[in-house]
């Protein structure tokens, strides 16, 4: 009787492994940081990519209601397929594009500016990476609407689309 | 050749000071980082890792500690940033009472039919 009670636990044990194993096949264990909505930006002293001059998150952030903050580098081939995209964004005046060249050589992200246009209004520079992690970056090309009270208020993390430009036109407006 | 070995032992013991006097700071980077998973190469701790996210984050718990937080207040900031995740000792909450709560749970389990037996035999 002993053993019968064991046995079928043994096999109860057995298949409940089996199945959430079985499951966890289907699920995808990459992770994806949780996009934290209205998370507030944190103050920064940055490098502006043309002048070289120190400039702070203030000076940036001022004088409009929205603000696109685009992550993207010379070097990244995804960066190209979104530059459509910015180009678009930065005819909508209610919207301030902020570049943030990551980790590049200034002299080719030059070249990428002259050859596909430059859609932001200001470039500032994150060579050590450090910056786009105060951003909650992880990733290149990464993008991040903020509003006037300084809160990331979303994030598109990858290339923009032409739905990704849908969504911040509606959210803008 | 003599003076060759004298060099070799010379250069050991520099690299050993270095070590063992290695600064403090370097040492809270290490450990924070130990306690860090990379987003990037998942799998690996940012201190494993040499993508350049984990190199940028090293650099950025660095420039934290020279601010003057405290490893607790980094781990927050991160935590906010990129979500309980990034952190292998996570903390207790309703996401991961399970995780805490079960091998405690299954502890005094275990306890109880450890005693029971031996109460059990006594009679």
């Amino acid at each position: 009787m002993k053993n019968k009670i064991l046995i079928i636990l043994l096999v109860f044990f057995l298949s409940f492994c089996f199945f959430v194993l079985f499951k966890s096949l289907e699920s995808s264990n990459i992770y994806v940081p949780e996009k934290k909505e209205d998370r507030q930006l944190a103050e920064f002293v940055s490098e502006d990519f043309f002048t070289k001059k120190k400039i702070t998150s203030n000076e940036i952030f001022q004088g409009s209601d929205y603000y696109i903050l685009n992550i993207w580098a010379s070097w990244c081939a995804p960066c190209r397929k979104e530059h459509p995209q910015l180009m678009e964004l930065s005819k909508n005046s209610s919207i301030k594009l902020v570049g943030l060249n990551y980790k590049d050589n200034p002299k080719k992200a030059k070249k990428l500016l002259k050859e596909l246009g430059n859609p932001f209004s200001i470039i500032i520079v994150d060579q050590s990476g450090t910056l786009s992690i105060e951003f909650g970056g992880y990733g290149i090309p990464e993008t991040f609407l903020i509003n006037k009270d300084k809160k990331i208020i979303k994030t598109f993390i990858g290339n923009l689309s032409n739905d990704s430009v849908r969504q911040i036109n509606s959210i803008v407006k | 050749m003599k003076l060759y070995k004298i060099f070799f032992v010379l250069f050991v013991m520099l690299n050993f000071f270095s070590i063992s006097f290695a600064d403090k700071n370097d040492q809270l980077t290490i450990k924070i980082s130990k306690n860090l998973r990379c987003l990037i190469c998942q799998g690996q701790s940012i201190y494993d890792s040499q993508s350049d996210f984990a190199v940028s984050m090293k650099i950025l718990i660095n420039k934290k500690i020279e601010q003057g937080l405290s490893e607790k207040e980094i781990y927050e900031l991160l935590k906010d940033k990129y979500g309980e995740w990034i952190v292998y000792d996570t903390s207790f909450n309703k996401n991961t009472f399970i995780l805490w709560g079960l091998p405690v749970l299954l502890f005094f389990l275990g306890g109880a039919i450890i005693l029971r037996k031996l109460v059990f035999r006594k009679v």
